[in-house]
């Protein structure tokens, strides 16, 4: 095989106040399936992002086909043989399958567009992915798998020298994900090479030659994928070495008090393609901590938990009173609170101030005519700004202008002037430096001596081990095991995590 | 899946249907209570009467697929008779008069397009923009009426080829011609579905590499386009060229791309059903011509619980549609 198809080189990528990608080098042989993992927040959205146009990068050189090039849309990266299929589908509804196939390059005859010729031929690409369907059927009348596949056959068609994949594989049951490895296995062969970004670790192993890694921006290796073993892939995107895990004072120190009741208690809680069925604890002053990769349910579990997702089976009982969360705000009412992972998105409202943020979940849960004045908002805001060592010029600074972990803080004191009994925080250290994390972790502990419940989640898996009295394994979709006080270490987490699925408690 | 749909509607056809049969129905309606009703003559008036709306309503079907609006086209109708008028009655050469009626409404619509897409601004805007700059421009010219005595225009509604006791007319001629041009453009033409795909999901049409800013400047010029052969058109009839003409008409070529199963929300719509949308607001007018007991506002009343009708129809099609994709 003559070269490299792709070479990224020293790329770097730099957004406000955060560096993406920093001298992140990836390259890709032909005719080679080529895996793209890291963590949330590693940076490799923004390599792909960058490889087809949408970012242009700040720094450093792509060479694809042994000439530099320099993609400014998704359609350039096209025109120079980059298709990429993402995880949402990006096609028309609106129009029957055989035209999202055809749409751009129709065969015409005499008469304009030949209808019969596309449909026919629509149906002999479908028929390689072993789809029968009526491509003359709108593509919206289809389940979203089926339009996944229709999105893979369109990029296929286009004959393009490198397919990139961005988790094409989450809305897919094992048989699609089957038909769809078969396609690409004969893409390999005709000497196609495709890029597989997925988070699914039996995926990888089943269908890559090689991957790449990367963490926090960072890269971090190229490995083969048969040298590996799950295990050392794990700990690569988890950016710890199994020979120097160090073991860590856990700054935890749940007091054994044998029979308090449970704060929570989830039997069989479940949502079809979401999460399958679990059961989870949660006792007064317990710190609970979910440990899984990116995409193992973390973040489904702690939804499904506070309402936003509805739950379609099993039983929640708090305090030994069975209840049925299926919105936030009866959550709210039961004395929870979630602090969510995407604080941007999800936690802040900018344009508010420091003040406003704080006492939003307070005033939801009294009711809109339950007005708090604003002498009184003003108190709380400052007792928490105070008890939080939030860093800020007063009380009304708008919060958009604050640090992240500062941000941070904030959504934490929103929570808590809610006075909540079980505390859930998804992510609360992301993206802030190592000082606010550390407080932001003192005070997780502080609170639960002080009697609180807390579900904790975080990638690092170094702080659920610090933190947690209990944790929780978590492996596509399912909590696959649980560790008690001393057992909880990073490299029992790690076995754990890269485990077969077979230790289902 | 290749079931035997012969007699088979596709779900997706339904409003389509559903205007034919009120059209039918309307239709019916009138040869019962009228005499002479349901002769050719009456039907060939119809085509006739609505020449002007049906051609106009044929651009802003497109617009409307693609997901704007266009209010400038009343305005325009007015605008390119008024340019007939004045350029006729100086003297010059009806060739040159036409040539410049056409480009008036092209370029404007060219120009509106242009806008909507590279200052990313409403369309609802720009073309009421474009509205008032183009009544403007007619009010300019003149403020009266300008009448049309060129012997061009006043022979040519005697053109037309006899059918029975009516006659199919040179603009009734003229609809037919647009309305094939438009099925063709929507059905038969890459830019056709292009502009499908822009209604439907700009974002996926951009990600699918397809023209979208090239495709919803010409939406936008071709519609200009319908206005201003509409206009000349209109010239036929009035024989005249006058600043308060066709006011209102857009909100008519609105209700007939919508009355024909045109989605405001863009990405669904036909030509034949626009066609049917025009023909039932003109069977409306002239079953209560025929009646002479009712005052024109009925037209307009008649007309708008029909729009509301087929809103809520199209609404339970689309919820029809969405039901039915949670169950696969």
């Amino acid at each position: 095989m003559g070269g490299k198809l792709l070479e990224v080189h020293n790329v770097y990528k730099v957004f406000p106040g955060v560096t993406a990608l920093a001298d992140v080098d990836f390259a890709l042989e032909r005719g080679e399936i080529h895996g793209l993992m890291g963590e949330n927040g590693a940076g490799k959205s923004t390599l792909i992002k960058v490889i087809t146009g949408v970012y242009q990068k700040d720094a450093g050189t792509i060479v694809l086909d042994g000439q530099e090039i320099h993609p400014t849309s998704p359609l350039h990266a096209e025109a120079l043989g980059i298709s990429t299929v993402y995880q949402e589908v990006n096609l028309l509804t609106n129009l029957s399958v055989a035209e999202n196939l055809a749409i751009g390059r129709q065969p015409t005859g005499t008469v304009g567009i030949d209808w019969k010729t596309m449909n026919r031929r629509a149906a002999g690409i479908l028929e390689k992915f072993d789809i029968d369907i009526d491509v003359t059927e709108l593509l919206g009348n289809y389940s979203i798998a089926i339009q996944q596949m229709v999105a893979i056959a369109r990029a296929l068609e286009l004959d393009s020298k490198l397919l990139i994949l961005d988790e094409p594989t989450s809305s897919l049951n094992a048989d699609e994900v089957e038909k769809l490895f078969k396609q690409m296995r004969r893409l390999k062969e005709q000497g196609h090479a495709i890029i597989f970004v997925t988070h699914f670790l039996d995926q990888v192993f089943e269908i890559t030659d090689r991957i790449t890694v990367l963490r926090n921006g960072k890269y971090v290796g190229e490995y083969a994928t048969p040298s590996m073993t799950k295990l050392d892939l794990v700990s690569k995107l988890m950016g710890k070495s199994l020979d120097d895990l160090k073991n860590f004072d856990s700054i935890s120190n749940h007091v054994e008090t044998g029979d308090d009741a449970n704060l929570i208690d989830v039997k069989g809680m479940e949502k079809t393609n979401y999460m399958n069925p679990f059961d989870l604890k949660v006792r007064k002053g317990d710190i609970v901590g979910l440990a899984g990769l990116l995409g193992s349910g973390r973040t489904e579990i702690t939804n499904l938990l506070f309402g936003t997702q509805k739950p379609e089976g099993g039983e929640l009982h708090i305090k030994g009173k069975r209840v049925n969360l299926n919105s936030p705000r009866k959550a709210i009412a039961h004395h929870l609170a979630l602090s969510p992972e995407d604080r941007k998105q999800e936690g802040i409202i900018s344009g508010l101030s420091v003040r406003e943020n704080i006492v939003l979940a307070l005033q939801v849960k009294k009711g809109w005519l339950h007005n708090i004045s604003i002498r009184k908002q003003t108190e709380l805001a400052e007792k928490y700004i105070g008890m939080l060592s939030i860093k800020t010029s007063g009380v009304n600074q708008p919060i958009e202008t604050l640090s992240g972990g500062n941000q941070q803080k904030v959504i934490l004191a929103r929570w808590l002037a809610t006075n909540p009994e079980l505390l859930i925080v998804d992510e609360p250290t992301r993206g802030i430096d190592v000082g606010a994390k550390m407080e932001i972790q003192r005070l997780l502990v502080e609170l639960s001596k002080q009697g609180m419940g807390i579900v904790f989640v975080s990638s690092e898996i170094e702080e659920v081990v610090r933190c947690s009295n209990r944790v929780y394994i978590l492996q596509n979709r399912n909590i696959v095991g649980e560790l008690l006080g001393e057992e909880i270490s990073e490299q029992e987490i790690m076995v754990r995590i890269a485990a077969k699925g077979d230790r289902k408690v | 899946m290749s079931r035997k749909r012969l007699f088979q509607i596709s779900r997706r056809d339904m409003p389509l249907v559903a205007t034919f049969i009120v059209f039918l129905l309307l239709y019916a309606f009138g040869g019962f209570s009228y005499r002479n009703f349901m002769t050719p003559r009456v039907f060939l008036n119809l085509l006739t009467d609505n020449a002007v709306l049906g051609i106009t309503a044929v651009g802003m079907t497109f617009v409307i697929i693609s997901g704007g609006i266009d209010l400038s086209v009343g305005a325009v109708i007015s605008t390119t008779a008024m340019i007939v008028a004045v350029l006729t009655k100086a003297g010059m050469n009806n060739v040159f008069v036409i040539t410049i009626a056409l480009l008036f409404g092209t370029t404007l619509g060219f120009l509106m397009g242009g806008m909507i897409q590279y200052f990313k601004t409403p369309p609802f805007i720009v073309t009421l923009a474009g509205m008032f700059f183009a009544r403007g421009l007619g009010y300019v010219l003149s403020l009266g009426s300008v009448p049309i005595t060129h012997p061009f225009y006043t022979n040519a509604s005697s053109i037309g080829i006899r059918i029975g006791n009516g006659k199919l007319s040179m603009p009734a001629m003229a609809l037919l011609a647009m309305i094939l041009i438009g099925w063709f453009i929507s059905r038969r033409t890459r830019f056709g579905r292009n502009v499908f795909a822009v209604g439907g999901n700009e974002q996926s049409a951009i990600l699918m590499g397809l023209p979208v800013t090239q495709t919803k400047i010409a939406v936008y010029t071709f519609s200009g386009f319908c206005s201003a052969v509409a206009g000349f058109i209109y010239t036929f009839y009035t024989l005249s060229g006058y600043g308060l003409a066709a006011m209102g008409l857009e909100m008519e070529a609105i209700a007939s791309a919508v009355i024909g199963g045109t989605l405001m929300t863009g990405g669904y719509g036909t030509i034949l059903g626009t066609l049917l949308g025009t023909l039932i607001q003109g069977l409306i007018k002239s079953i209560i011509a025929f009646n002479g007991q009712f005052s024109v506002f009925w037209i307009k009343l008649f007309t708008g619980g029909m729009l509301l009708g087929f809103i809520l129809l199209q609404k339970i099609f689309v919820y029809g549609t969405k039901s039915r994709r949670k169950k696969r």
